[in-house]
């Protein structure tokens, strides 16, 4: 079976029903139907997104990639309720948020449900605040008292495995791969049923990028759902249930990690599994890339 | 290089001369100390051999290169950073012979840009060459006056680095800046050079190179400024061409892309690489042989084959398990075809 919203797809050599789409019957905790999202004013105004259909099923690990201007961010916000739908819904656990209100997302928001974690950590958390303060502060704007919501971030800094004397540092006062791992702490404060990630390990080195890919696996198991996005096929394969791949505003395939990776149909998906560097590639591959792009420029 | 970085660069490297000259008492003893070096690990074996090939091929005077005698030759290269009197690259060496490509990985001031840096004579203020020596088509650059570096680089030694839009004037056309370095680099006259610039931008293989050559570094993409830069680079036909971190900023396809092309030119016109990254299977794609390094020491060197297949340095086996155990290495391995 193929996803609804991905593109027909040309006969392979394997039955159709070896893709597992939505394996989970229970409600998703993200189901994106239909959506167009456009930019700009009259003239001006052209389509990012076409007809995104894609549902996430409650710890589910998705992995959304597509090359820059794709529009991979521009989805993450309409989920988020910062750019607004032109057609289509989107139902955030269970909630339909399509023509929310600021009040209302507001509300959605600070209830945490879902958390959203930046590329640059620097932006994304306050620098006059210390990690202990930043961390704290979802609880203390619930009313939790100050001696509990320090008990309770505790685990969490375990979790992302950062020592706990980093509390009373600053952001500027730490690497960027614990930056990155105090955010993505941050994001599981309010227990999210959803986390999504923006090109979460794409400013890291080899080290920190393992470290932040291994925390974001084990957090599996705690049955939060997650969402990342990135250029690279590489750093989502490792992770994902599923991979969707967006091209040009579309999502062109969307499938389980293997199949999308070792049966790739869409051109632009053959094109970027064959792009990732890999350690052991074959002369061969060159051949097929230049073919490939020419094919996706016709 | 445009003309203003040549520019630029020759005047680092007058300074440069100029610290190596008084630095000479230093540069021998450095060179002493070089013969106990305490820091190769795995990689001894290796390296040595192909530095004492080397040296049997080039004679000791390091002149009347053969055939086939290195294009760029590096033995224990040692970099000092006399602001702070400490030692910076602790002896990297590598031998490149015509059409070949090494690689070099490692983090963020593993000392892979001072080594590049220092085979292109364009080190920073303060840091200089303390020991070893670097041999470019034969000659040792330690001898060489500003002037010989200007007709070496360029024409003999190339480079590309990571951001291509800050080595381009943003205010003058892309091909009006390669026509430049054509003509000061073969002094080819106006249309010649036009027509030089153009057959360049074909050879990067960019779809519309008229209409590149009569845009502005603005309107092009990352992926396309970087094929610029690479036509600039390669407008004097050089034998080294140093492509450090030029592929880091773009994205997966484009890199692809970039790295094909450069395969591609190895391939049609036996140009020899240097790629320098921070990602291994950048470096797998296209080099044969690689130097891993960590805090200015080469911890591992070898075929890159050997050095994937049989990691021996913790931070090797690192950068292997990043790809194995979560990139798309896992799903592409034999044993995962039964299902």
């Amino acid at each position: 079976m193929t996803h609804p919203g991905s593109a027909p797809r040309a006969d392979g050599p394997e039955p159709q029903d070896t893709r597992r789409d939505d394996p989970s019957p229970a409600r998703p905790v993200l189901a994106i139907t239909g959506l167009d999202v456009h930019y700009g004013l009259r003239r001006r105004r052209r389509k990012v997104l076409h007809d995104v259909t894609l549902s996430v099923a409650p710890g589910e690990t998705v992995g959304i990639v597509g090359e820059t201007g794709s529009g991979k961010s521009t989805l993450a916000r309409a989920v988020l309720g910062l750019v607004r739908a032109s057609a289509g819904t989107v139902t955030v656990a269970g909630e339909d948020v399509t023509g929310h209100s600021e009040a209302k997302w507001r509300r959605l928001r600070r209830r945490g449900t879902v958390q959203y974690v930046f590329q640059d950590p620097l932006r994304s958390l306050d620098p006059d605040l210390t990690v202990a303060d930043s961390l704290a502060e979802p609880l203390l704007l619930r009313g939790v008292p100050r001696g509990e919501a320090l008990a309770r971030i505790r685990p969490l800094l375990e979790r992302v495995r950062l020592p706990g004397e980093l509390l009373d540092r600053l952001p500027g006062e730490i690497s960027g791969g614990q930056r990155q791992r105090v955010a993505v702490a941050r994001a599981l404060v309010t227990e999210p049923e959803l986390v999504i990630l923006d090109e979460p390990v794409s400013a890291l080195d080899s080290a920190n990028r393992v470290q932040v890919l291994q925390i974001l696996k084990e957090l599996r198991t705690t049955g939060v759902a997650i969402v990342l996005i990135s250029h690279d096929l590489g750093s989502v394969a490792g992770i994902a249930d599923r991979i969707a791949v967006l091209y040009r505003g579309e999502l062109v395939e969307t499938g389980t990690a293997r199949d999308v990776i070792r049966r790739p149909r869409h051109p632009y998906t053959r094109l970027l599994v064959s792009s990732a560097p890999t350690l052991h590639t074959a002369p061969a591959d060159r051949a097929e890339r230049a073919a490939l792009r020419a094919a996706l420029t016709t | 290089m445009t003309a203003l970085s040549e520019k630029r660069s020759q005047q680092r490297s007058q300074q440069q001369s100029q610290q190596q000259s008084e630095q000479q008492p230093g540069h021998l003893n450095a060179s002493a100390r070089a013969g106990s070096s305490p820091g190769r690990t795995d990689a001894a074996g290796g390296s040595d051999r192909s530095a004492a090939e080397a040296a049997a091929a080039t004679g000791p005077d390091g002149t009347a290169p053969g055939p086939e005698a290195p294009v760029l030759s590096v033995r224990d290269l040692r970099i000092t950073d006399r602001a702070g009197d400490r030692e910076i690259v602790h002896g990297v060496g590598f031998e490149l012979t015509p059409g070949k490509a090494v690689g070099i990985v490692g983090e963020s001031g593993s000392g892979k840009t001072l080594t590049c840096r220092a085979a292109l004579g364009i080190l920073p203020p303060h840091v200089e060459v303390s020991g070893g020596s670097v041999h470019i088509a034969g000659t040792d650059i330690a001898d060489l006056t500003p002037r010989q570096w200007t007709a070496l680089r360029g024409s003999t030694v190339s480079a590309v680095f990571q951001d291509p839009a800050s080595y381009l004037n943003p205010s003058i056309r892309v091909g009006a800046q390669i026509a430049e370095v054509v003509r000061v680099k073969t002094g080819r006259g106006r249309r010649e050079a036009r027509r030089r610039g153009l057959d360049l931008l074909r050879a990067v293989h960019l779809r519309d190179p008229e209409l590149v050559y009569s845009q502005y570094p603005f309107e092009l993409s990352g992926g396309m400024l970087q094929r610029v830069l690479i036509a600039a680079a390669i407008a004097a036909g050089p034998r080294v061409l140093i492509a450090d971190e030029a592929t880091t900023a773009l994205d997966v396809t484009v890199q692809a892309e970039i790295l094909d092309l450069l395969a591609d030119l190895r391939e049609q016109t036996g140009l020899a690489l240097v790629v320098v990254s921070h990602d291994l299977a950048v470096i797998a794609q296209v080099c044969d042989e690689v130097l891993v390094m960590r805090q200015g020491e080469v911890v591992e060197h070898g075929p890159t084959a050997q050095v994937l297949h049989d990691p021996r340095h913790e931070y090797t086996r690192l950068l292997v398990a990043e790809h194995e155990q979560y990139g798309l290495d896992r799903f592409r391995a034999p044993e995962e075809e039964t299902r």
